[in-house]
């Protein structure tokens, strides 16, 4: 437990120490956060009452879908998993240490945009604050676990990024961010419902702002739930070692399973 | 009852179908510093890598004070310590963070006065990255021992580092083989190589061509001593004359070089010629061969092969 807390604290100073970190986990969010608040509401005065979740679940992106995957991929070519490997240091901690550090970084940011967005910028407060926490939690665990399973897969830096936009852009046109997903045609409503930027939306408006949603609120609950276990879980089983030596028990490839929750929301 | 700290036997590892390691066999009993000498690609770090765990052997037995390493890693992390040939570790971690971070790991305390022993004491608070390529190599050193290992296996420890970093490395390693500690080093550095340890095995494409003490080795080989005379006249450089036992002649740089199996009575005979002939002796140099000068005797047979 003391070698985890130590790790946890290692990892957790790292988020603010490394500039590029610290961009990810601050900045960046931060930034798009008070620009969104200045020039988007001006824009667009609908965006208030999105504001505070859209910027939740942008933070959470941000940092664990931009911030998370590119060390882990670089620290496994660096041979640092090697020596750890050596030292005893397990597999699980080498995963869940940044990734829990970067959900507290967000978290952190989330707070920040929770208590400032109604009276910076006119946001819609939620109406029920118990489970827009529980959903933010659930939400930064989601996205943290999918940033995880993109390092491990990721066979370098440069891939690392392909594959976190996959997510990341997507999410951002589609997952109903920047305008509301009934603003979206019918048939690019398929698409956004294997986006978990799309679920979380939906479970913040109908959980805790008491919004019309077209997904069951309850259902994305349970899809998010279910994509956070299955990314984590493939995360540890696919983990590998060492960038020169291939110790990974299964091939890549089985990371698409962690589409699966979201396949099955399509058809229910 | 073996009383090997460390057994190899019939080691093979392939990558696709490349052989990096072929049948190898050597034990480093207690207390030893055993060396690993070779050309790169000869399969130095792949044993070392194999027995630390990190590769998984396609055959052959290794044990770690009767730990096999792949089944038991745990275990064999608690009875090993590893200097990696690159040190990995994160560039933002400081000096003092990486000793708490391993030796938790471990289950230890971070010993107290090692980062001062090896001049570290000063750069607690550094980050790993603002460490000069000399300070990473014993902070490696330093995070190799820090839980008290009674095997440390390093990999080229002294690569990169000037000769007074190298030279107080040296002096550390003799003071972990004086408490015990079996050592296994896998080295370029000849030099380092004969005057670090006790056995060597020289390897060559995967393959080990000779084990033995660095003497062994060097009387094993052609059994030539070189023996270099330099005179006021030029009549040793320009007259072929036979010395007892001197079975090879050159010229090099105004010397005259005899190559000779028993060097006594060759140097002897040449005193004696150098007198006769009222010649005057300037420079007489007797030299032993080396073990890199047997290294590459070695490896050349190996490379013609």
């Amino acid at each position: 437990m003391n070698a985890f807390a130590n790790h946890f604290a290692f990892e957790f100073k790292t988020g603010l120490r490394n500039s590029t970190s610290l961009l990810m986990n601050y900045l960046f969010p931060l930034g798009f956060y008070i620009l969104m608040g200045v020039v988007f509401t001006q824009i667009n005065p609908t965006f208030q009452e999105a504001m505070i979740p859209a910027m939740v679940i942008f933070a959470a992106m941000a940092s664990c879908l931009l911030g998370l995957p590119g060390p882990l991929v670089e620290s496994r070519e660096a041979g640092i998993y090697r020596s750890y490997k050596i030292n005893g240091v397990p597999a699980l901690s080498i995963l869940a240490t940044p990734a829990l550090s970067t959900m507290i970084h967000t978290l952190i940011v989330s707070v920040i945009i929770a208590l400032t967005a109604v009276p910076l910028f006119g946001g819609v407060a939620p109406t029920s604050w118990p489970m827009f926490i529980l959903l933010t939690l659930l939400v930064v665990f989601t996205m943290g676990s999918i940033g995880a399973l993109i390092g491990v897969i990721s066979t370098s830096s440069r891939s690392t990024v392909l594959w976190s936009q996959l997510v990341f852009l997507p999410s951002m046109l589609l997952g109903g961010l920047m305008m509301p997903l009934d603003f979206l045609p019918q048939s690019m409503r398929p698409f956004a419902s294997l986006l978990p930027a799309a679920h979380a939306m939906q479970a913040y408006g109908g959980l805790a702002f008491g919004t019309e949603t077209i997904f069951a609120p309850l259902a994305s609950v349970a899809i998010l739930g279910a994509s956070a276990l299955l990314s984590f879980g493939l995360a540890i089983y696919l983990f590998n070692w060492d960038s020169q030596n291939s110790t990974r028990r299964g091939h890549p490839a089985l990371a698409l399973l962690a589409l699966l929750p979201y396949l099955v929301g399509l058809f229910l | 009852m073996n009383d090997a700290v460390i057994s190899v036997e019939n080691f093979r590892k392939t990558y696709g179908t490349v052989v990096a390691v072929e049948d190898v066999t050597f034990e480093v009993f207690q207390g030893e510093i055993f060396g690993l000498l070779g050309p790169n690609g000869a399969g130095k770090t792949t044993t070392l890598e194999s027995l630390e765990g990190i590769r998984k052997p396609d055959g052959g037995l290794l044990r770690i004070l009767e730990v096999d390493p792949v089944r038991e890693p745990h275990r064999l992390g608690q009875l090993i310590g590893v200097q990696l040939q690159t040190s990995g570790l994160p560039a933002d971690m400081t000096v003092d963070e990486a000793m708490r971070f391993f030796c938790a790991y471990h289950g230890v305390k971070p010993p107290s006065g090692l980062l001062d022993r090896l001049g570290l004491g000063e750069k607690r608070n550094s980050q790993y990255h603002q460490l000069s390529t000399g300070q990473q190599r014993r902070l490696a050193l330093a995070l190799a021992v820090a839980h008290n290992p009674p095997v440390l296996i390093l990999d080229e420890p002294t690569a990169g580092l000037d000769v007074a970093s190298r030279t107080e490395l040296h002096a550390l390693i003799q003071e972990l083989k004086e408490q015990g500690v079996t050592i296994l080093m896998a080295t370029h550095d000849m030099a380092e190589a004969e005057k670090m340890t006790d056995r060597v095995a020289i390897l060559l494409k995967g393959k080990v061509l000779t084990i033995g003490t660095p003497r062994e080795l060097t009387a094993t080989g052609s059994g030539y001593t070189k023996i270099s005379v330099r005179t006021e006249g030029d009549l040793l450089l320009s007259t072929p004359v036979d010395f007892p036992h001197a079975e090879k002649r050159m010229v090099k740089e105004e010397y005259a070089i005899f190559f000779s199996t028993d060097p006594g009575p060759t140097v002897i005979a040449i005193l004696n010629y150098i007198n006769n002939q009222a010649d005057r002796l300037v420079d007489l140099r007797v030299e032993r061969p080396s073990l890199e000068e047997r290294f590459l005797e070695l490896t050349n047979m190996g490379g013609s092969q």
